[in-house]
């Protein structure tokens, strides 16, 4: 399959579906930072975080029409006061959800799993009702058109650069937060020895809800920045949702730093793979060898070793 | 409650009822599109009846049973397409003999794997075996690691996603996202007049209670009091001295096997197979028809998924914008309020006001001896 290109060729190939791959790698890299935090630090299975992604997508839309409508001058700048919505949003739906849904169902793993996808059902209702069945697609401000020249043959385009950037920024957040804040402390005692971490004084209760809101505010982010890359329509957090579990279940659903590997490993190989076959199969193979290597290790890339 | 006989006498009633129900009740007040329809939710009990084995007994929560579905439906229905694609059915094609769908995607001879589905005995033993080995090698693969629970859902979730894409992007081989349709005859005969569907009817109610009664079997021998055991203290069975994979193994590849049984019949009910029933959401969409009837009750699968289906139907009629809020309320409803669905209903409020009624006195309240609320499946 590679006789007909050249070595030069093949060079660029690979870069621009490297970088084509990036940018996938940002998508999954958002989307599965805030499922690592509900599913790998909590255990519970949120099969509507799709729906959250799709509601900062959505908070975008509509911030990005506001700005045009009333403050055109100011337009170049709405992304940010759109990311920063967007994750509010998400958030606040995230704590209400599990006030009400998630916080009964602790004990039942498998039940959050079906309830979630009940909300997820409704929550894709409730959006088409609202926003239509068709896609929207916002309009990007002037500075992130184009794309930047690196050489004669290799092209990036800015807004994938702008949305690596943005992962970045998150990912150090979230690790910052995770791991050096006092309240991410909380969390790991909560998620370590959830009796204990009561004992010694700290409201598990509130820990647990917090967590789950901050998981879906980063979705909420995520959508945010989906809407930089494609549009936005009421099922597209369901075509990211089991792709997205792959990612935390490879990676080992308890470490981030593996989160980050296997979205990597994961959308380098399916995006280099597309360029030589056809998307569908791209996508088979890439699952299959996911699966495969799953059944071989179970406990996925990087595993806390824990006593159990 | 003596457990050790075969069925209980409560348990005759019901399955009387039942069949009273699907034999005389529905064939007499329905005319035949409607058993048409209820042929069709049928097919989807015998998913549910395997889940009530596989789930509500094991413990294990497959995601992926519209894999072995859409696997005995297939081959079913390649069965039934060869049968439609005759030499003389398809003069007009540019290679005459082969499916229409190879025809238009420039496929000239018939792959190696469609030939064997020439005979209808392969066929019946391919509708079994391939879903039973493909179940055999997951479970084998997942369950001798000790992946379960939450892990085991996402990896069936992810095969069912895989098999999906692989069945569209395939076209030529598979009939892309269309399915397989057009299927004519089934040895001759032909699958869609009237009469044939009621034909058709009977028989998938006579296999329906065949499985019913594998499942009875199942859940009264020592298995299915290990497969409890199992779902609620795995590890002091696994000290025990019991092969906990083994067991864990078999309650898959039953669920898998009443699955792809089901799959073939709604080949052969609804007259094609499609994508549609492999993937993600049908498959998770099954698991809440065992959920509404009750995921510990035999009997309440199949009334659950009747019960479901109709509301489907009827409300995406009428009100397609409320049929997702319905269904995702009643996911939400069922985990929540009713974890032991209808029967649990059944169970702890009706039946005993009957009894109170006729006078017989219950020994004691509660409708089975477990059930899902407190004693959840450990990890």
């Amino acid at each position: 399959m590679f006789g007909d290109y050249s070595i030069g060729d093949l060079g660029s190939i690979f870069v621009m579906q490297g970088f084509a791959g990036l940018i996938l790698f940002s998508v999954y890299v958002l989307m599965a930072l805030g499922l690592a935090i509900i599913f790998g630090q909590m255990g519970v299975i949120n099969m509507a975080h799709g729906e959250f992604m799709i509601l900062g997508a959505y908070v975008t839309w509509m911030t990005s029409n506001l700005f045009q409508t009333y403050l055109p001058g100011l337009f170049s700048g709405y992304f940010f006061l759109a990311m920063i919505l967007a994750f509010f949003a998400s958030g606040a739906l995230g704590m209400l959800v599990e006030w009400v849904l998630i916080r009964h169902l602790y004990k039942r793993p498998l039940d959050t799993l079906l309830a979630t996808w009940g909300l997820s059902l409704m929550l894709q209702q409730a959006y088409r009702s609202i926003f239509g069945a068709r896609e929207v697609g916002v309009e990007l401000p002037q500075w992130m058109l184009g794309s930047l020249r690196v050489t004669d043959s290799i092209e990036v385009p800015i807004n994938g650069v702008f949305v690596m950037g943005l992962t970045v920024l998150i990912t150090i957040g979230v690790a910052y937060v995770m791991f050096m804040s006092r309240w991410g402390r909380q969390v790991r005692a909560v998620v370590q020895n959830r009796i204990m971490a009561g004992a010694v004084g700290i409201n598990t209760a509130k820990v647990d809800r917090y967590t789950f809101a901050l998981g879906c505010g980063i979705a909420g982010v995520a959508g945010s920045a989906f809407t930089m890359i494609g549009s936005t329509g009421p099922t597209s957090g369901q075509l990211y949702i089991v792709d997205t579990f792959l990612v935390v279940v490879f990676g080992g659903a308890a470490s981030l730093l593996g989160t980050i590997a296997s979205a990597f490993s994961i959308s380098q190989t399916q995006s280099t793979l597309e360029f030589f076959m056809s998307g569908s199969m791209a996508k088979v193979l890439t699952l299959l060898a996911v699966v495969g290597i799953l059944m071989l290790r179970p406990q996925g890339l990087f595993a806390l070793k824990v006593r159990k | 409650m003596n457990d050790s006989r075969f069925t209980s006498r409560s348990e005759l009633i019901g399955i009387l009822v039942l069949a009273v129900f699907l034999v005389v009740i529905l064939p007499l007040c329905l005319d035949v599109f409607r058993l048409n329809l209820v042929a069709k939710y049928l097919t989807y009990a015998f998913v549910a009846l395997g889940l009530v084995i596989c789930w509500g007994y094991g413990g294990i929560l497959s995601l992926g049973q519209g894999v072995f579905f859409g696997l005995g439906g297939y081959c079913m229905a390649m069965f039934l397409k060869l049968e439609a694609s005759s030499v003389e059915n398809t003069k007009i094609q540019s290679t005459p003999g082969i499916p229409d769908f190879m025809d238009w995607n420039q496929i000239t001879a018939l792959p190696f794997f469609w030939k064997p589905f020439h005979s209808l005995t392969f066929t019946i033993a391919a509708v079994i075996l391939v879903p039973g080995i493909f179940a055999l090698v997951i479970g084998a693969a997942m369950f001798k690691r000790r992946v379960g629970g939450t892990y085991f859902a996402i990896i069936t979730q992810a095969v069912a996603a895989i098999l999906t894409i692989l069945i569209v992007g395939q076209q030529g081989y598979t009939g892309g996202i269309n399915g397989m349709t057009d299927l004519r005859t089934l040895k001759g005969w032909d699958i869609r007049p009237d009469h044939a569907k009621i034909v058709l009817y009977f028989f998938e109610v006579g296999l329906l209670f065949a499985c019913i009664f594998v499942a009875q079997f199942v859940r009264h021998s020592k298995l299915g009091r290990i497969l409890v055991a199992m779902r609620d203290q795995e590890d002091r069975v696994r000290f025990s001295g019991y092969s906990v994979a083994n067991f864990k193994i078999f309650a898959f590849c039953i669920a898998a096997i009443f699955a792809a049984i089901g799959g073939a019949m709604f080949a052969l009910n609804v007259g094609f197979m499609s994508p549609s029933f492999v993937g993600i959401v049908p498959s998770i969409e099954m698991v809440i028809y065992t959920a509404v009837g009750g995921r510990l009750s035999i009997l309440g699968a199949v009334y659950g998924t009747i019960l479901v289906n109709f509301a489907k139907t009827s409300l995406s009629e009428s009100f397609p914008e409320l049929w997702l809020f319905g269904l995702g309320g009643l996911f939400i409803a069922v985990v929540l309020a009713f974890p032991n669905g209808l029967a649990g209903i059944w169970g702890d409020y009706v039946q005993p006001r009957i009894s109170r009624f006729i006078g017989v006195r219950k020994p004691k309240a509660g409708w089975t001896d477990n059930s899902v609320a407190d004693g959840a499946p450990a990890e």
